[in-house]
C-alpha cells in the first residue's frame, strides 16, 4: 500500500514536469513568437534600477510589437542583484525560454556576470546602462548603448577640477560593484592627470552592497577635509552615505554616477541629497534626436503622473528599438544572425542619441548630460562632449 | 598606519562604535534569550527585526499615524508576530529533534524574506525622519546625532531591566528554570509553554525597539536588511557567550567597536569589514567555545 501511494506521488512530481518540457519545446518552435528576455534587478538592493530600464522596455515593446510579422514576446528574468543568481537567471533565459536575444542588465557587475553564459550560447546580449568597460571586452555577444566608465570618470573629474575648483578629493567606493570600483579608478586617473597632483586623492573609503553603517570611513574622510566627495555606487548605499556624512559635519559636496538617477535616491537622502551631482546619459527636457522626442511623449503618455523621465528608461527603450531594428536587418530570428546585424549597427537613432557599434560592442558616444539634486528633482544642469 | 589621526577623530570613532555596537547588542539578546532557554538558534530573528522595521514606515509614512502610537502598535505586532512564529512554526516540533527545529526557523526566515519582497516590493523605502534625533548637534568638533547617544542608553537601561526580569521575578526564575533543565521543569509544575512565549515576547520586543532606533540612524528599509544585522548580532551573541544576557550585550559592543576600529586604523581594509566579526567569531571559539561569559556546558546522555 505503501508502496503504491510513493509510486503515485512520484509519478504526479513526474508526469507534469514531462508534460512541461514538451510544453516549452513546442513554444520554442512556435514560430508566430519571437523571445527577447529581460534580465534586470527586480529584486534586492538594485531593484528600483530595474525597474527603471524595464519601463522603458515594456514601453519600447507597446509601441512595436512586433517585427518580422511576428509578435515579440518579452520574457523577464530577476537577476536578484546577486551575481550569482545573474548567471542562472541568464542560463534560464537562454536554456528554457529559448530567448533570441538578452536585454540587461541594470549593474556592470551582473551584466559581467551573464557574460560567459550569452558567449558560450551564442544568444547577443545588449546591455542598457552597464557602463564598465569588462562587459562588452572580449565577448562578441556582448554589446551595450551607453557610454563607458572612462569616458564618465573624465567627465566627472573635469566637472570637479573645473566647475567646484578641487583640488583635495575623497573617494567612497563600493568595493563588490565593478562598476564603482572601475569608475573610481578612471576618475582617479583623469583628476591626478588634471591636478598634476599625485596626491590629489586624500582617502578612499571602501564598502560593501547592502551596507549601512558608514560612520566610520565618514569619519576618516572628515578629518582629510576633502574638497569634493566622489562617490559612485548603489542609489541607496549612496544616498545614506550622503545623510550620514552630513550628520558627521561634513560639508563637502557629494559627486556620484549615473546609477544615482532613481527616485530611492531622493526618497532615502531627502533634503541631505540636494546639490548632488551625477553625470547621466539623457536629459529629457532637451532630447537630441526625433526618437528621443517620440520617447519623451509616449513616456508622459503612458505615465502622465511622472516628473522626471529617468535615463536608464530611455536606454531600455534604446536597447529594445535597436535589437528590433537588428532583427529586421538580420531578417531573421537566429540568434547568430541578430548578433551579427547588432555589430553592424551604424547610425541608428536611438532616444539618447545616435548609435554607432564599436569593434568591442560598445556604442560610440561623446556627450554626457550632468545633472544636479534641486528641489527634490534631478534637474538639468550642464552637458558635457568630450571627443 | 594611523594617517594623523587626532583626538577628535578618534573619539568620533569610539562614538560610532558605541552606538552600532549598542544596536547590535539590542539584537543579540534576542538570539541569546531564545537560545538559552530552547537551544535553538531563531534564525527567523533577523527578519523579525526587519518586519519591525516596515512596521513602523507603514505606521508614520503610511498611515501618518503619531510616532509614539506606531511604535506603540511596532512592538506589540512584532511581540505577536514572534510568539506566533513560535506557537505555529515552533511548538510543533518541541519533542522532534533539534535539526528540524533548526531547519523550520530557516524556513520561517526565508517565508518572512519573500512575503516582505512580494507585499512591500523589493526597493528600498525610506525611513521617516526625526529632526529631533537625526539632527546633528556640536560637542566643540564633535559632530554626533542624538540618536547615537540614545541607543546606549537605551540598550543600557534594558539590559539591566532584563537582568532584574531574570534574576528577581517569578517569570525569571521559570525562565532560568528551564533553562537548567527542560524536563525536570515541566515536572516542578512550571507551565513551559507561557515562559517561552514570554521569552519570544520580550526578544521580539527588543528587536522592535532595534528597528526603530536602527531605522532612525540608517533610515532605508529593505525586505532583506534583517539578514547581514541578524547574522552578525548571532554572532555578538556567540562570543559573548550564547545564552548570557550580559554576555550577548558584550559580544555585541565588542563587534561593534572592533568593525569601526578597524576601519579607523587600517582604512585600506574597509571593504574587508564584514569578514571582522567572523574573523573574531573564529577566535574566540577557538580559545573559548562557550564565548566570552558563557557557562561549560557538558552534553547531557
Amino acid at each position: 500500500m505503501k508502496k503504491m501511494l510513493v509510486l503515485l506521488l512520484s509519478l504526479a512530481l513526474v508526469v507534469p514536469m514531462v508534460a512541461g518540457c514538451s510544453g516549452s519545446s513546442t513554444t520554442a518552435e512556435d514560430s508566430d513568437v519571437i523571445k527577447i528576455g529581460v534580465f534586470e534587478p527586480l529584486t534586492g538592493a538594485n531593484a528600483a534600477g530595474g525597474e527603471l530600464e524595464v519601463d522603458g522596455i515594456e514601453l519600447a515593446n507597446q509601441l512595436r510589437p512586433e517585427v518580422l510579422g511576428k509578435k515579440v514576446e518579452l520574457v523577464v528574468a530577476d537577476n536578484k542583484s546577486d551575481k550569482a543568481e545573474a548567471t542562472t537567471a541568464a542560463a534560464r533565459l537562454i536554456e528554457k525560454d529559448k530567448v533570441v536575444a538578452v536585454l540587461g542588465s541594470w549593474g556592470s557587475s551582473l551584466s559581467i556576470a551573464a557574460g560567459d553564459v550569452v558567449k558560450t550560447n551564442e544568444v547577443p546580449a545588449v546591455a542598457l546602462s552597464a557602463t564598465n568597460p569588462q562587459v562588452t571586452a572580449g565577448n562578441d555577444y556582448y554589446f551595450r548603448v551607453c557610454f563607458l566608465d572612462p569616458f564618465q570618470g573624465t567627465v566627472m573629474a573635469n566637472y570637479a577640477s573645473k566647475n567646484l575648483n578641487a583640488k583635495k578629493v575623497a573617494i567612497i567606493q563600493e568595493v563588490s560593484n565593478d562598476y564603482s570600483v572601475g569608475l573610481a579608478k578612471f576618475f582617479t586617473d583623469a583628476f591626478v592627470k588634471l591636478t598634476g597632483d599625485p596626491n590629489a586623492i586624500v582617502a578612499t573609503g571602501n564598502y560593501n552592497t547592502g551596507d549601512q553603517d558608514f560612520t566610520g570611513i565618514l569619519t576618516n574622510i572628515k578629518a582629510t577635509n576633502p574638497d569634493v566627495i566622489f562617490a559612485p555606487g548603489n542609489y541607496t548605499e549612496s544616498a545614506l552615505i550622503i545623510k550620514q556624512a552630513r550628520a558627521l559635519g561634513i560639508t563637502a559636496p557629494f559627486i556620484g554616477g549615473d546609477t544615482w538617477e532613481t527616485n530611492e535616491f531622493i526618497t532615502v537622502g531627502g533634503a541631505d541629497v540636494e546639490g548632488a551631482v551625477m553625470s547621466t546619459f539623457f536629459d529629457d527636457t532637451n532630447p537630441l534626436t526625433e526618437a528621443g522626442k517620440t520617447f519623451v511623449a509616449e513616456y508622459k503618455k503612458a505615465y502622465p503622473d511622472r516628473e522626471n523621465i529617468p535615463a536608464v528608461t530611455a536606454l531600455g527603450y534604446d536597447g529594445y528599438m535597436m535589437t528590433l531594428d537588428a532583427i529586421e536587418r538580420a531578417g531573421s530570428a537566429d540568434p547568430k544572425a541578430i548578433r551579427d546585424a547588432l555589430a553592424a549597427t551604424v547610425d541608428f537613432e536611438g532616444a539618447t542619441g545616435m548609435i554607432t557599434i564599436d569593434a568591442n560592442g560598445d556604442a560610440q558616444k561623446t556627450e554626457a548630460i550632468i545633472k544636479v539634486v534641486k528641489d527634490g528633482k534631478f534637474t538639468y544642469l550642464d552637458s558635457v562632449t568630450v571627443q | 598606519m594611523v594617517v594623523g589621526m587626532t583626538l577628535e577623530t578618534f573619539l568620533q570613532q569610539l562614538i560610532n562604535g558605541l552606538s552600532i555596537g549598542s544596536l547590535y547588542a539590542l539584537i543579540a539578546i534576542g538570539y541569546t534569550m531564545v537560545y538559552g532557554i530552547l537551544r535553538l538558534i531563531n534564525f527567523a530573528h533577523g527578519d523579525i527585526f526587519m518586519m519591525a522595521a516596515y512596521f513602523t514606515y507603514f505606521g508614520i509614512a503610511v498611515f501618518f499615524l503619531p510616532w509614539y502610537v506606531t511604535f506603540f502598535i511596532t512592538i506589540v505586532l512584532t511581540i505577536l508576530l514572534g510568539v506566533g512564529i513560535e506557537r505555529f512554526a515552533y511548538r510543533p516540533l518541541r519533542d522532534a529533534p533539534k535539526t528540524s527545529l533548526l531547519i523550520s526557523a530557516i524556513g520561517v526566515s526565508f517565508l518572512l524574506e519573500n512575503l516582505a519582497t512580494y507585499l512591500f516590493s523589493g526597493k528600498p523605502q525610506a525611513f521617516p525622519n526625526f529632526p529631533l534625533m537625526t539632527n546633528p548637534i556640536n560637542f566643540g568638533s564633535l559632530t554626533v546625532q542624538p540618536v547615537s547617544i540614545l541607543i546606549p542608553i537605551v540598550t543600557f537601561f534594558i539590559m539591566i531591566g532584563l537582568l532584574f526580569l531574570i534574576n528577581h521575578t517569578k517569570v525569571g526564575m521559570a525562565m532560568r528554570a528551564v533553562s537548567v533543565d527542560y524536563d525536570t521543569a515541566k515536572l516542578m509544575g512550571i507551565k513551559i509553554n507561557g515562559v517561552i512565549s514570554s521569552t519570544f515576547a520580550i526578544g521580539s520586543g527588543l528587536a522592535a525597539v532595534g528597528a526603530i532606533l536602527w531605522c532612525m540612524k540608517y533610515p532605508s528599509v529593505l525586505p532583506l536588511m534583517g539578514v547581514v544585522i541578524g547574522l552578525k548580532c548571532f554572532i555578538a551573541a556567540v562570543i559573548g557567550g550564547i545564552g548570557n544576557v550580559k554576555g550577548a550585550v558584550l559580544g555585541g559592543l565588542i563587534l561593534g567597536f572592533s568593525e569601526v576600529l578597524m576601519v579607523a586604523f587600517f582604512p585600506a581594509l574597509t571593504g574587508y569589514r564584514d569578514a571582522v566579526a567572523f574573523i573574531i567569531l573564529i577566535i574566540i571559539l577557538l580559545f573559548l567555545p562557550n564565548g566570552l561569559l558563557g557557562k561549560k556546558q557538558v552534553e547531557k546522555v
